[in-house]
């Protein structure tokens, strides 16, 4: 099991390289100058001018790629062109707020969506199954930033239980954390709810057919120890894989969310930093969100052993 | 494991309870959302508007406009000797830096060098200048080898970047390179540990300020600070900032739509208004050095085809927040003039018809004018397809091609044709504060340079006035130059002036003395 973990990691270093390489010349094809960025929209050429020197933007690429990857190599991700302050830094200040999200929103995912799979699987065809299916295909169709404002102004402006919007890191307390990263987990799990219940349902109604639950069944075992001890156990590999890449989507995709609740995640500073045209940024979050999803994909297969004693990787 | 509906229900009730919200400001902290994110923070290189405003926070300045536009003393007191050639400025007493040391004479003269050095006025300035000396802490004299009556009024300028007073230490970093040391002498001192670019920046009321005693007026006058911190916070949806003032969480919105004013009137607690008093001008952009706009006639036809109130009801929507005027440097200044108003006066219909005749005895001949389109600036994204669609209606052949800002800024600089990455024609907008008088408007350069802002015209009778208004002595003379050089501006088509829009703030309505200027301006104002 270590010898793979190892053999998968090393393979991820070709993988981050060519990502590396891509981004680097995606982003200077395209169009666009962090130098006007910074002087404004009245700069007049000549100052444009003195600020790519002074940033080394007038360099040949390949000059600027080697200069990249050369501090790349010794940990160095670089300054922000447009703050000046060191992009490791700028991602820490917003990569706790993702992750937060993230992770509220993956627990309410999991909190509702795996007994309402399991409960529309064994209530198949009835009314229960159906509910779950209609609020399923709402949450799966319902726009994020939608479902977003109705529960602000629900919750927000109309009851005043919750606050609009916001972040409190979770060192200045756990309520006022609660307080505002409950609406915004709602709201972005909404739609993992739908897709991870519907892959449950799926999932769980093949297992039930198998003899095995029949067996469980005929033995008097208790229909929750069924479903939850034989069955879902069973039927995880395929929910295991939805949740892993699910959490890798939320991680990169939580911009619209961020925005609805003014939350200053990785979401809006990669959108800032693109509309900056701010390379050294740009390129150290894609980095960094390729490797999330490397590390990801790796630990779903891990999981997969730990969840299925058939599977083993040597 | 069963749960009755009892224990669901007290369970519900103790999360809610834990939830229920506290107060979540500060009543010595002010709370404002800006309407851009504060990214670059060196507001001596930078133009952009949001950088400004934080200079005004941590800097102070020489001299000020007042709210009449009229410069007063800020940080010092000047008077001009009797042939206008030498300026002696006196520093009033108690002005310090926000490290603790006294603010003296060199690090007012190395400051002037930094800010001429990236001010295009400013460095026009510097032509005239023969030295600066200081003699005495206090005290230091500019010398010029001419009169240059516009001295007082570039030192006391809030756009495009002020003449800001730092330490010399941080004045002297060399030309070009971003400074991050926020030390200034301003009202506000600047708390870099809680600054997050693009988020939030956090200022503290500077305890060692002192204030002038006048009232405060524009960007002159007592600049005292009632709260304890000011926080600016970006949010991205404007939606959101507004539930978020309706809630209570922010205290000041920079920027309110006009379509979402009447959101802003169905609360009791939140006032809102024009608080800037000068508005913002939006232009159409030829560019002089491709075809079809380098012929003076294809201009002039495209500028009777536009008109400024189709422009700013389809930008703005509603009348009462845009004026329609011919004056290049803003409806309301003292240089305001009626000159070249032919070019835009008549209705749609009238201009139109001079449109398609200037246009058909022209020497157009079907060249495509490729208009940029900004699709992420609210204001920006409908003029050009109006322009668009009347320059069609008069006869041109007219492409569109949609991008974001940046990419639209980018090109905006491009002097190469059309098929390598130019551009015909581009809209934009300027703060009237930044276009007021023929030495800081770039739209007026008519040297035709390449380093010169993006449109490269070129009129040597219009450089020639402007020289005349710089060596102008009296505001008559100077009122005067302006004029003419506005009637040249028209004749030659330098640009399409667009008509003026007023900005609109929204803000609690427990805050008051909110202070008018040319930037958002957080002294004055107390709940």
């Amino acid at each position: 099991m270590i010898h793979y973990f190892v053999k998968r990691l090393l393979m991820a270093i070709p993988v981050m390289f060519f990502v590396a390489v891509f981004v680097f010349l995606l982003l200077r094809l395209t169009p666009g100058d962090p130098a006007i960025i910074i002087a404004g929209d009245q700069a007049t050429q000549a100052q444009l001018e003195t600020i790519r020197e002074n940033l080394g933007l007038d360099e040949p690429l390949l000059g600027q790629f080697v200069t990249w990857m050369g501090n790349l190599m010794r940990g160095d991700f670089g300054v922000s062109l447009i703050s000046q302050k060191p992009v490791l830094t700028l991602i820490g200040q917003r990569i706790g707020p993702t992750l937060s999200l993230a992770l509220a929103a993956m627990s309410l995912t999991l909190f509702f969506a795996l007994p309402l799979g399991v409960m529309a699987a064994w209530r198949h065809g009835k009314l229960l199954d159906r509910a779950v299916m209609i609020f399923s295909v709402l949450g799966f169709s319902v726009p994020v930033f939608v479902t977003g404002y109705v529960l602000i102004s629900v919750f927000a402006v109309n009851l005043q239980l919750l606050p609009v919007q916001g972040y409190r890191p979770l060192s200045e307390g756990l309520v006022p954390f609660l307080q505002r990263i409950f609406l915004p987990a709602l709201a972005l799990a909404s739609i993992y709810i739908a897709l991870v219940s519907r892959m449950t349902r799926a999932s769980m109604l093949e297992i039930l057919q198998e003899d095995y639950v029949r067996t469980a069944r005929a033995k008097g075992l208790n229909e929750s120890v069924v479903l939850f001890r034989h069955a879902l156990r069973n039927a995880a590999i395929p929910i295991l894989t939805i949740v892993g890449t699910g959490f890798a989507m939320l991680i990169s995709g939580v911009v619209v969310t961020e925005s609805v609740f003014n939350i200053p995640g990785l979401g809006r500073l990669v959108v800032d930093a693109v509309l900056a045209r701010d390379y050294p940024l740009i390129q150290a979050i894609i980095l960094l969100t390729a490797g999330i999803y490397v590390l990801i994909n790796l630990l779903i297969d891990l999981s997969y052993a730990l969840t299925d004693p058939r599977v083993r990787y040597q | 494991m069963t749960l009755s509906l009892r224990s669901c229900l007290l369970a519900t009730a103790c999360v809610a309870s834990m939830l229920a919200l506290p107060g979540f400001t500060r009543a010595d902290d002010l709370n404002v959302v800006l309407s851009a994110p504060l990214r670059s923070l060196d507001a001596t290189t930078s133009t952009a508007r949001i950088t400004r405003t934080h200079g005004f926070m941590v800097y102070d300045t020489l001299l000020g406009l007042d709210g009449d536009m009229k410069v007063q003393p800020e940080m010092a007191s000047y008077a001009v000797s009797d042939d206008n050639l030498v300026y002696t400025f006196t520093l009033r007493d108690g002005l310090t830096f926000h490290d603790g040391t006294p603010v003296t004479a060199a690090d007012c003269i190395a400051s002037l060098k930094r800010w001429a050095d990236h001010d295009g006025a400013g460095g026009k300035m510097m032509g005239f200048v023969k030295s600066m000396d200081a003699s005495s802490d206090k005290e230091f004299t500019i010398t010029l080898s001419a009169p240059f009556g516009q001295l007082p009024d570039l030192l006391a300028k809030p756009s495009p970047i002020p003449a800001f007073i730092l330490p010399k230490r941080l004045a002297e970093t060399p030309k070009g390179e971003q400074i991050t040391d926020m030390t200034g002498s301003g009202p506000f001192m600047f708390v870099a540990d809680e600054f997050q670019p693009g988020v939030r920046a956090v200022y503290e009321k500077f305890d060692g300020y002192v204030p002038r005693d006048e009232p405060a007026s524009g960007n002159a006058g007592g600049k005292v600070v009632h709260f304890d911190r000011v926080i600016w916070e970006v949010m991205p949806d404007i939606q959101t900032a507004i539930n978020a003032l309706r809630a209570g969480d922010v205290d000041y919105l920079e920027s309110l739509p006009t379509d979402l004013v009447p959101l802003v009137e169905m609360s009791d607690t939140i006032d809102y208004g024009v608080i800037k008093p000068v508005g913002s001008q939006v232009t159409g952009q030829f560019n002089h050095l491709l075809p079809p706009f380098d012929d003076v006639d294809v201009r002039r036809a495209a500028m009777y085809a536009l008109d400024q109130e189709q422009i700013l009801m389809t930008a703005i929507g509603n009348p009462k927040y845009f004026t329609l005027c011919a004056s290049i440097y803003g409806c309301s200044v003292p240089l305001a003039s009626e000159a070249g108003s032919e070019y835009l006066n008549g209705s749609a219909d009238e201009r139109m018809a001079k449109a398609k005749e200037i246009l058909a005895a022209s020497d157009y001949d079907g060249t495509p004018v490729l208009m940029l389109q900004p699709t992420d600036i609210a204001v920006l994204q409908a003029p050009p397809i109006v322009a668009a669609e009347r320059l069609r209606e008069a006869g041109f052949n007219v492409e569109v091609a949609s991008m974001d800002w940046a990419t639209l800024s980018s090109r905006r600089t491009s002097m190469e044709p059309v098929a390598d990455g130019g551009w015909n024609m581009f809209f934009t907008f300027w703060g009237v504060e930044g276009i007021w008088n023929p030495l800081s408007s770039v739209l007026i350069d008519g040297t035709g340079d390449p380093s010169a802002w993006s449109g490269w015209r070129k009129s040597d009778e219009v450089e020639a006035l402007r020289a005349a208004y710089v060596a102008a002595p009296t505001f008559e003379e100077q009122k005067a130059a302006a004029t003419q050089i506005q009637q040249l501006v028209y004749d030659q088509a330098f640009y399409f002036n667009g008509g003026e829009f007023m900005s609109l703030s929204a803000w609690s309505a427990d805050l008051d003395g909110i202070v008018p200027g040319m930037v958002n301006q957080f002294w004055g104002i107390h709940r």
